[in-house]
């Protein structure tokens, strides 16, 4: 494997986390639980899908088929989607939208911070511009987790079901295969090592002050950066793909 | 006295550039004042309308009574002498 096709494979991988989870909460567009929460939201979900448009436009660029973004978020079948488990599962009730998204906030702010000193400046580019957006982010699904958890006894009992139910996910956030490998040896991107307690202290200090305990399992659910998805993951591809197979390469 | 299942209703003010004041742009619910400034800042802010918000819990504003209007604001209105419009402003003074 040469350096261009594996960071082609990096950029492709956080690319299509931020097009999911972005995808996942645009289903949110006027359904938010109350007004200020659904625009907040909203801005998530669009700060989401413009990471993804650089990060992709990048990936088309290493790409030796030459797709551009379009084509790599609309026109792939889902095996070829190398997102995380994670962040294709359904909205579900608030506790599970806001706890999906404070593992990935947590996990992406440690990785921005790293990969905005990158040796390929295309990308520590990329990182600096997302990381003030998903800082933000983390700062939001933090306050709401802390709040859920520490709030009534019923969204207590809510929000550590989300948790007991989704944690099997995170172990996800931290796969390395030989893409990461060459590219960390490079100075390209960050190890997963590097990663891990940086995002583990983050989870720990808001899960202890939203007096929340993490489950007793050890389950480890993971496939999706192979191109093996959830269920889930067909319908949301048709719901994102429907105009671009239906009307090919129109614009809006 | 019933518990409100609703949350504190905020008022917003933003300052949309360095030196200008704060101005009132409407108002939001939140249940504490972290979570009415985050809020704020995306109902308010999204299109870059400022650089700095305050919040205030509405039921703190102490408002004058409307029926008062005649005897508080309309003697000011014959009185002119009290603009200072009777001078010219220099060039390069904005926001006077």
């Amino acid at each position: 494997m040469t350096t261009k096709e594996a960071l082609y494979n990096y950029t492709l991988r956080m690319g299509d986390d931020s097009l999911i989870l972005g995808q996942r909460l645009s289903e949110l567009c006027g359904h938010g639980p109350i007004l200020e929460e659904d625009i907040a939201l909203t801005n998530i979900s669009l700060d989401l899908i413009g990471q993804a448009t650089l990060l992709l436009d990048y990936a088309g660029e290493l790409d030796k088929d030459s797709r551009n973004k379009d084509q790599l978020a609309f026109l792939r079948i889902e095996k070829q989607y190398v997102n995380i488990l994670l962040v294709e599962q359904p909205n579900g009730h608030f506790g599970d939208t806001i706890l999906r998204q404070f593992l990935f906030d947590a996990y992406r702010t440690a990785l921005l911070e790293r990969l905005s000193t990158s040796k390929d400046k295309r990308l520590a580019g990329i990182a600096e511009k997302s990381l003030k957006e998903t800082k933000y982010h983390l700062k939001h699904s933090s306050e709401w987790v802390i709040r859920l958890g520490d709030g009534t006894e019923e969204s207590h009992l809510r929000i550590q079901n989300s948790l007991d139910k989704l944690f099997r996910y995170a172990h996800e956030l931290f796969y390395e295969n030989e893409v990461d490998n060459l590219l960390i040896k490079e100075g390209i991107v960050p190890s997963a090592q590097g990663i891990y307690p940086v995002w583990e202290k983050t989870v720990n200090d808001v899960l202890e002050a939203a007096t929340l305990s993490l489950p007793k399992n050890n389950w480890k659910f993971q496939g999706g950066r192979e191109g093996r998805h959830s269920e889930h993951m067909g319908y949301l591809l048709a719901d994102m793909q429907y105009m671009q197979r239906t009307y090919p390469n129109m614009e809006w | 006295m019933e518990k409100s299942k609703e949350w504190p209703l905020w008022e917003v003010f933003i300052r949309s550039k360095q030196g200008l004041n704060h101005k009132h742009v409407g108002s939001l619910r939140a249940s504490d004042a972290t979570m009415a400034i985050d809020n704020a800042r995306d109902v308010y802010t999204r299109r870059s309308e400022g650089i700095s918000i305050w919040v205030v819990p509405s039921n703190n504003i102490t408002a004058s009574d409307p029926s008062d209007e005649d005897s508080l604001f309309e003697p000011a209105n014959s009185k002119v002498y009290r603009h200072p419009t009777f001078y010219d402003v220099p060039d390069g003074i904005s926001h006077m």
